[in-house]
This record gives structure tokens, sequence and C-alpha cells, in this order.
């Protein structure tokens, strides 16, 4: 399978913090790659890397590659909004807008860029929302607030903006950590669905669900990259004693 | 022991009172401000007042609609001039300003909203009405939206300051450019906030007098031309109350009681907004 997102000596640092070190590893295409580690590891801090969100904090630095079909994002000259349009992300908290409707928030990506004929952005509109499952719950009102659905639904409807302006890869910052069991359910079975089109790296605290979604599973422990592999050999027969530690619980 | 809960009960009642008594004590000179203004212009206000411009000296009738006319076409002009600026600086300072520069700037927006308004209008005859060789309703404009502009600013700044982050990364992620993030997302999410302070800088400016005294200087008859020296209701009671005329100060009292109204209805809306959001 072809690496669709590939680091190469990747460090973040936050003014004098070393948030992560020497990272080398690949995400492969149309596949699903969990990251794990306790909290403060440097997880999201590494996904946040690979759409440029860091280029909002002025004491972040990237050094090393980042390369999306082998294009450097951080390369001189690329603009961060291009990369963001490849590399879509889905944020821990459901974060709809709020002064937006259902319909809107599906259509954001493309209203705040500038105009969408009417067509066109209902079929958008329906598309999406079915491939989240969310269609069927909400058709009847797409106009009222995106703040009256549930936060399962909201973090759908935030899944459903995602894809609406066709990333190639989808981040994924604990898109489950702040819904209910059977919501969570919900959003890992469309997690299975969406890696078809796209590309997907996320990252959970919860490590079943990394078993249950993921193909391939990084572990990442106080900045450093452990090990990644194949999920059912991370999680069945680990070689690094730390990994084996970290997922039978004895620490973290 | 009985006795230290019973001498406890006293205090905490009595110093009830007392807070009580002094909220009230802020409460009366307004009502007592709004309740004689009403008792004395209520009798003048007609539609004349609202139609006329002022009656010659002696003879009786007449009223402020010029004054009214002015005040608008300036507080008008000071909102063309000061919302753009006052907005963009609060976009400036709440998502792009480094830290220095923006406790500078923030610094001399402190400074600028307590500055006396008579130095306002100072500035603003220094600045226009001494190169232009005369008063104008364009002066006053200026001078107005010097003093609007601090209020705008910081209190947008303050609105925008309190819109999450996450909407932002929300907006960014989309592949949406931080300008039109900035724009479509955070402005707008604070959308509410902002007109109130808005709303609030509108009123402050209305009842302005000194600024206008050496920047638009008042006119007895229509003056629609920003050019010319300006009449406005503020500069119009002014010189009205001063007047050795009885039917004139009358007229004052009218004009007084219009301001107070307009002014009273524009923190009402701020009110209904602020409320709004709140509820939301």
């Amino acid at each position: 399978m072809n690496d669709k997102v590939k680091l190469e000596q990747v460090n973040i640092h936050f003014g004098r913090t070393h948030a992560v070190r020497d990272i080398n590893m690949s995400f492969p295409e149309n596949s699903v790659t969990a990251i794990i580690g306790p909290s403060g590891c440097g997880k999201s801090t590494l996904l946040r890397s690979m759409n440029r969100m860091h280029d909002l904090v002025p004491s972040a630095r990237v050094t090393g590659k980042i390369l999306v079909d082998s294009g450097d994002i951080y390369e001189r000259g690329v603009d961060p909004v291009a990369i963001r349009r490849r590399v879509g992300m889905v944020f821990q908290k459901p974060n709809p807008f709020p002064a937006m409707s259902i319909y809107d928030n599906v259509i954001a990506g493309y209203k705040l860029n500038g105009r969408l004929p009417r067509e066109e952005a209902d079929e958008i509109v329906e598309s999406c929302l079915k491939r989240v499952a969310l269609w069927d719950e909400v058709k009847d009102r797409l106009k009222s607030n995106a703040m009256m659905l549930s936060g399962g639904q909201q973090q759908r409807l935030c899944i459903a903006r995602t894809i609406a302006v066709k990333p190639e890869v989808i981040l994924m910052d604990e898109p489950a950590s702040a819904l209910d069991p059977i919501s969570t359910l919900k959003i890992e079975e469309l997690i299975e669905e969406l890696k078809e089109r796209y590309t997907i790296i996320i990252v959970t605290h919860n490590m079943q669900q990394a078993a249950r979604v993921s193909d391939y599973t990084a572990f990442l422990y106080m900045g450093d990259l452990v090990e990644c592999g194949e999920t059912k050999k991370i999680f069945t027969t680990p070689e690094e004693k730390r990994t084996e530690d970290y997922i039978t619980g004895r620490f973290g | 022991m009985m006795n230290g809960m019973a001498f406890r009960k006293v205090k905490n009642h009595l110093m009830s009172f007392v807070m009580l008594a002094c909220t009230l004590a802020v409460l009366i000179p307004l009502a007592l401000i709004f309740v004689h203004i009403v008792k004395m212009g209520i009798s003048s206000l007609s539609i004349d007042f609202f139609t006329h411009i002022p009656a010659p000296t002696g003879e009786p009738g007449g009223g402020m609609a010029n004054g009214m006319l002015g005040s608008l076409i300036m507080i008008g002009g000071a909102s063309l001039i000061g919302l753009p600026i006052g907005i963009l600086g609060a976009i400036y300072l709440s998502e792009f300003g480094g830290s220095k520069m923006s406790t500078t700037i923030r610094f001399a927006a402190d400074v600028l909203s307590g500055t006396p308004s008579i130095i306002t209008g100072m500035v603003a005859y220094t600045l226009l009405v001494v190169p232009m060789k005369g008063f104008s309703g364009l002066a006053g404009a200026v001078a107005l939206a010097m003093i609007m502009i601090p209020i705008v600013l910081r209190t947008t700044e303050e609105q925008l300051k309190m819109v999450p982050g996450s909407l932002r990364e929300a907006s960014l992620a989309l592949g949406v450019p931080f300008w039109r993030t900035s724009l479509k997302v955070t402005l707008r999410s604070a959308m509410s906030g902002v007109l109130t302070g808005i709303l609030l800088a509108v009123a402050r400016i209305a009842g302005e007098t000194a600024p206008l005294l050496f920047t638009a200087l008042g006119n007895q008859f229509w003056s629609k031309n920003v050019m010319q020296p300006m009449a406005a209701l503020p500069l119009q009671i002014f010189s009205f109350a001063i007047a050795p005329y009885e039917d004139w100060h009358k007229l004052a009292w009218a004009g007084a009681l219009v301001l107070v109204s307009v002014m009273f209805g524009l923190s009402l809306t701020a009110r209904y907004f602020s409320s709004s959001r709140q509820a939301h």
C-alpha cells in the first residue's frame, strides 16, 4: 500500500519544551492509524503538525519533513490553507459553528470561502449527512441550529463538514472522548467506513478503541515514538517492554 | 451562645439594609433627572418641535429639527469613520497582534477614552477647523469619531477574546484562510456583543456637547452641508438654555427630553442584545 503521509525526523518545540522527538513513521493510504500514549506524550501535538495547525502558535517550531503524497508540507512557499483543504481535522470536543444551521455547517467550508450554487449545496449536504449516518435524524430540520443536536450528532456533523470539502487525509483528535458509549460506537463504525476513501489518523486515549478501529498503531511516550506497526501485532506481541507495559495497563 | 447568634443576625440585617440604601442612592439621582426632564420638557414637545427650525428671536414656536438632523448626520459620519477603525483595530488586537504592540495600542486607547471630550474638540479644531478655515460638520464628526474609536475598540476586543479558540480552529481546519476566519467566524460569533458596544458608543457620542463647540459650532438654520457649520441637538440645548428667554428655555428642556429618551432607548436596545446573547 502507498504511504499517504510520511514523517521524517520530525521534531516539535514549544519555546524551550521539546515536545516531540525525532519521529520517523508513515501512514498507509486508505487505512486507519491510531496514535496512542499517556497524556502529555505529544500525540495531539504530532497530529496537529500534520495540517500545520501549529502555525497559529508563535512559540511552536516544527522541524524535519512531513510529506503528504511525497510533498513536504513545511517547505517554503507551501500555503498552509491549501494543505488544510487536503488534510482535514476533527477535534476532541464537537465544535459546530453555533451561529449556523445544520445545513450551513455541512457546507461551511465552501460558504466561508465564497459562494456555492444552491443545487450543488443541497447535493453536498445530503450526501455528506448520509455518509455520516445523520441524514435520517436531521433531514426534517436542516435549517435549525446545529447546537440543538446531541453531542454525538454534533460530532458526526463535524465529520460531515470535514468530508464535505473532500480532503484526502482526516486527522481525528480523540473524536469520541467527549461522547457516550453509543455515540462512540457510531463514530467508530463511521471511521471504518470512511477509510475506504480517506487516510485516517486518529489520536485516542482509549486502547480498546485503537484496537477496534485501527489497522496500524503507533505508541508515543514522552515525545518519543516507541513502537509502531500493525495493530494486531502491537496489541499481541509488542517488541518493546514499554509498549507492553502501557497496553496491559501497568502505567500511563 | 444565643446572644452571639442574635447579635450576628442583627449585624446581618443592618449591613443588608446599608447596602440596599446605597443601591437606592445610585438610583435616586437617575430618577430625579428623568422625572424632572420629563416634567419640564413634555409640555413643549409638539409636532413643530420635530419639524421646524428655531423661530427668530421674539417669535413664538419653532423647534429643533435642524439640530436633530445635524446630530444624525454627524453621528452617521462619526460611525463611518469610527466603526471600521475600531472594529478592524480590535480584530488586530485580539487575533493578530504581537504582545508588545498590542499592549501599547490598548494603553493608548485607554488614555484616549479617558481624555476630556473638550480636549478632543480642541484637537479636531487644530487638525481640521484651522486648516480648512471654518467650522464644519465634518470636523464635528471627526471629533465624535475620536471619542467613539476607543470605546468600540475595547468592547469589540473583549467580545472577540470570548470566542472560543475551537471555533477558529474548526474554520481553519476546513481550509479557510485566517483573515476570513477572523471576519466570518470570530467576528460573527461575537456580533451581538459587538453591536451592544456600538450602541453604547453611539449613545455616548449622541450626548457629547463639548467636542462640537469648536468644530460643528452649531447653526440656527437647516444645515446639511458637512463643510459648513452644523446644528446639533446638544449644542442647541446648550445655547437655548443659556439664552435669556423663557420660551427658549422650554425648548431646551424639550430637547433634553428627546436626547435622554434616545439614549435611554439605545441603552435598552443594547441591553436586549447582550441579554439575548447570554440566553443563547
